[in-house]
């Protein structure tokens, strides 16, 4: 577990979009990119002399994957340092390991949290009743945003890579299914603890989408089911922008079919791709590939500019994350990092 | 490079009458719903008489399917399989409602009234993820027994069945689920939350009585007395079920190692996904369970392969340099792009292969559109099957 740095050391405010917030729940559907987010997205918050902790809940140690990190055990570990200084930590929250530090935390139970191990209660809250391993999970989230030492807190932000859009709000609202099944008592007072945090202004939630009519479609519902329940919605991360490579005006031709296939071939001549004293014939099942790759690019970026003014139409900040070609690795996550902090998301 | 893998054949798989089962398994985003509702229109369209259960479906693909009204139950989608003398009814699960009718339907209505005011059956039923994974199980169980295949009562004409798989943590969530069920009534847990009612009075069991004592003790600190009363009274209720339960899950288990079920892995080209679709392949091995074959959706693909992206990217600079052709210059870098993308896709599937050399493998080229309506399901049945 880290150590603070007396309060002086670290970095004053700059100007981000979410200056303030402490907890950073990045969501998003399947597929879209969402545990690189919040990988970049955390080490954009460290920069500077700052330090985050990033989250995963999903047993699928992505954060070891992306940091090129042996597996994740259940303890903060330090997996990167940000631009300008700065330090990254990364926790794969383990709902067994989490319900037993719990015990041992909330109620001193030493040697009675074995005995509930023994007869399968562990097994019990952690594997039969799913519910309760989103409030252990929410829980130890709730405990490392709060956690302080020498007056000031252990982590200057912390980056939930959380479930995907799909169930993000059942998860993060599990605490209020607690609150109705317990009317009083600790469990309660614990749940009702959690819910403030993620429902003040400290909580912001990011969704992360691809220009696709299904992610987008989730993302819309997403916000309005966060909204409905009273979660903050943050920024709207549009993942795996594709530059456009085509100019507008061949762009708009393309679409209709109207590109001249000889001025296509005599650029292909100049450039050596088809032999000038070739007969007019030759070349032409290459002009028309590229012609039909060109229809159907430009086919994809008219349904990306429609999904993106639907995107606009949320309201939330929208932020851009390049494709990268040839997979994410640690070089790309500080790129995207910087687009970050550029943009303001961070 | 090695050999690619054998093709994945599915119209045979589909035309087999002894198939009886299709499962479309795979992690979230990777086209799994779109995969199952294309093989069922295909199925339906080559003679068979199919039932697909989707779990979340798209909106417009469940308006294209009929699905937007929920009742639970399969719904005929007109216009489809007619010709051929197939047919095809959909449905999408409704978790809280399956649940519902598995607790009336196993219970006396004074117990189920009971049951259903049971703060935790609220949670359990509609909240709490993870359920649907049971229910989805439980589903299919019933679609079965109402089939026409064997071992169903033939009630309804369905004489193929194609199940889509909920969007879970692990994407194995729904394998495990019958065999946790099984060790959690199989528990000390569950026997020490029933003792109080059971052991009553026997002065054998006194001794169990004082251990049990020292745990509820514990869960009554922990919960409060309230919630442990709640959640006894729950178990205790649902007690007479499990067994019908257990024995439910158990036989939809057994029916998926049979030979009349074929599971289809589906994934996306990216490393995530097929990374996740070898844990999958080797788990159903480790389980016995029949796979068809991996389906790899989405793959980008070039109607002018032979010219590679290096060739066009120099291209492409070439007529930059010289500022002429911008057109032609902009059409080479988009190919470059494609091509690049196309290669690296190969290479991560051949890594896939490498791995599972035995595992056939069928591409669905990706498409500029998304697939919402009965001719996109139909075109991707097309790339799917051997046309």
């Amino acid at each position: 577990m880290p150590t603070a740095d007396p309060p002086a050391a670290r970095a004053g405010s700059r100007s981000s979009d979410f200056e303030g917030v402490r907890l950073h729940v990045v969501t998003g559907k399947g597929g879209t990119g969402k545990t690189t987010v919040a990988a970049a997205l955390a080490l954009a918050l460290a920069s500077g002399g700052r330090r985050t902790l990033l989250v995963e809940v999903e047993d699928r140690q992505g954060i070891a994957r992306l940091f090129d990190v042996p597996p994740l055990p259940y303890a903060e570990r330090k997996v990167a340092v940000a631009p300008e200084g700065g330090d990254l930590f990364a926790l794969a929250v383990e709902p067994r390991a989490a319900l037993m530090e719990y015990l041992d935390i909330f109620y001193k139970l030493g040697r009675a949290g074995r005995v509930l191990e023994k007869v399968g209660a562990v097994d019990f809250a952690t594997t039969i009743a799913p519910g309760l391993r989103d409030v252990l999970l929410t829980g130890k989230v709730y405990e490392a945003v709060k956690r302080r030492q020498g007056g000031s807190p252990v982590y200057d932000a912390v980056v939930l890579d959380a479930p995907p859009t799909g169930r993000i709000t059942r998860f993060l609202n599990v605490n209020t299914e607690v609150s109705g099944l317990a009317k009083v008592g600790p469990i309660r007072n614990q749940a009702d603890a959690i819910m403030r945090l993620l429902r003040a202004p400290q909580t912001m939630v990011h969704l992360v989408t691809l220009l696709e009519e299904m992610p987008v479609q989730e993302t819309v519902d997403g916000v309005a089911e966060l909204t409905a329940a009273g979660l903050g919605v943050g920024g709207v991360v549009v993942n795996q922008v594709r530059d456009e490579l085509l100019p507008a005006r061949a762009l708009a031709a393309a679409g209709k079919g109207n590109l001249d296939p000889d001025g296509v071939r005599e650029g292909l001549v100049a450039a050596g791709l088809v032999r000038a004293t070739a007969s007019p014939g030759t070349g032409t099942k290459l002009v028309e590939g590229l012609l039909t790759e060109a229809a159907e690019h430009s086919a994809r970026v008219s349904l990306q500019r429609r999904e993106r003014r639907q995107l606009k139409q949320l309201g939330h900040p929208l932020y851009d994350l390049p494709f990268v070609s040839g997979g994410i690795d640690l070089g790309c996550l500080y790129e995207l990092a910087e687009q970050m902090r550029a943009q303001g998301l961070a | 490079m090695k050999a690619p893998p054998a093709r994945l054949e599915l119209d045979p798989l589909l035309d087999d009458l002894d198939t009886s089962i299709i499962v479309c398994c795979g992690s979230g985003g990777v086209g799994k719903t779109t995969t199952a509702a294309a093989l069922a229109v295909r199925a339906a369209e080559r003679g068979r008489r199919v039932v697909v259960l989707t779990i979340d479906p798209a909106r417009r693909l469940a308006q294209a399917m009929g699905l937007d009204e929920l009742d639970n139950s399969p719904r005929s989608v007109a216009g489809v399989g007619e010709a051929a003398g197939g047919s095809l009814d959909a449905m999408m699960l409704d978790m809280k409602r399956t649940f519902d009718e598995v607790v009336q339907e196993h219970s006396t209505p004074d117990k189920a009234t009971q049951i259903q005011a049971n703060p935790f059956y609220e949670a359990m039923s509609s909240s709490f993820s993870g359920t649907s994974e049971y229910m989805a199980m439980e589903k299919l169980g019933q679609l079965r027994a109402q089939a026409s295949v064997p071992g169903g009562s033939g009630e309804q004409p369905w004489d193929l069945i194609v199940v889509d798989t909920p969007p879970s943590r692990s994407a194995l969530d729904f394998l495990d689920a019958p065999r946790r069920l099984s060790s959690f009534l199989d528990g000390r847990f569950i026997r020490v939350l029933l003792a109080p009612a059971k052991a009553g009075g026997r002065a054998y069991l006194r001794l169990f009585s004082t251990a049990v004592g020292g745990i509820t003790g514990v869960l009554t600190k922990l919960l409060g007395a309230q919630v442990l009363k709640d959640l006894q009274a729950f178990v205790a209720a649902m007690d007479t079920m499990f067994g019908g339960f257990r024995e439910r899950a158990e036989q939809t288990y057994t029916m998926l190692q049979a030979d009349g079920t074929a599971f289809v892995v589906v994934a996306a080209p990216d490393p995530d996904a097929l990374r996740e679709a070898s844990y999958f392949v080797e788990r159903l091995g480790a389980e016995r369970m029949p796979l068809a074959g991996l389906v790899l959706n989405r793959v980008q693909t070039s109607p002018v392969e032979s010219l590679s992206c290096e060739r066009s990217t120099a291209a492409a600079e070439q007529l930059e340099e010289d500022g002429e052709h911008p057109v032609t210059a902009g059409l080479l870098r988009l190919h470059a792009d494609r091509m690049r993308r196309l290669v690296r896709e190969q290479a991560v599937s051949a890594r896939f292969t490498a791995a599972h050399p035995r595992v056939p493998v069928v591409q669905v080229p990706a498409r500029a559109q998304d697939v919402h309506d009965l001719d996109g399901l139909r075109g991707v049945g097309q790339d799917l099957g051997s046309a």
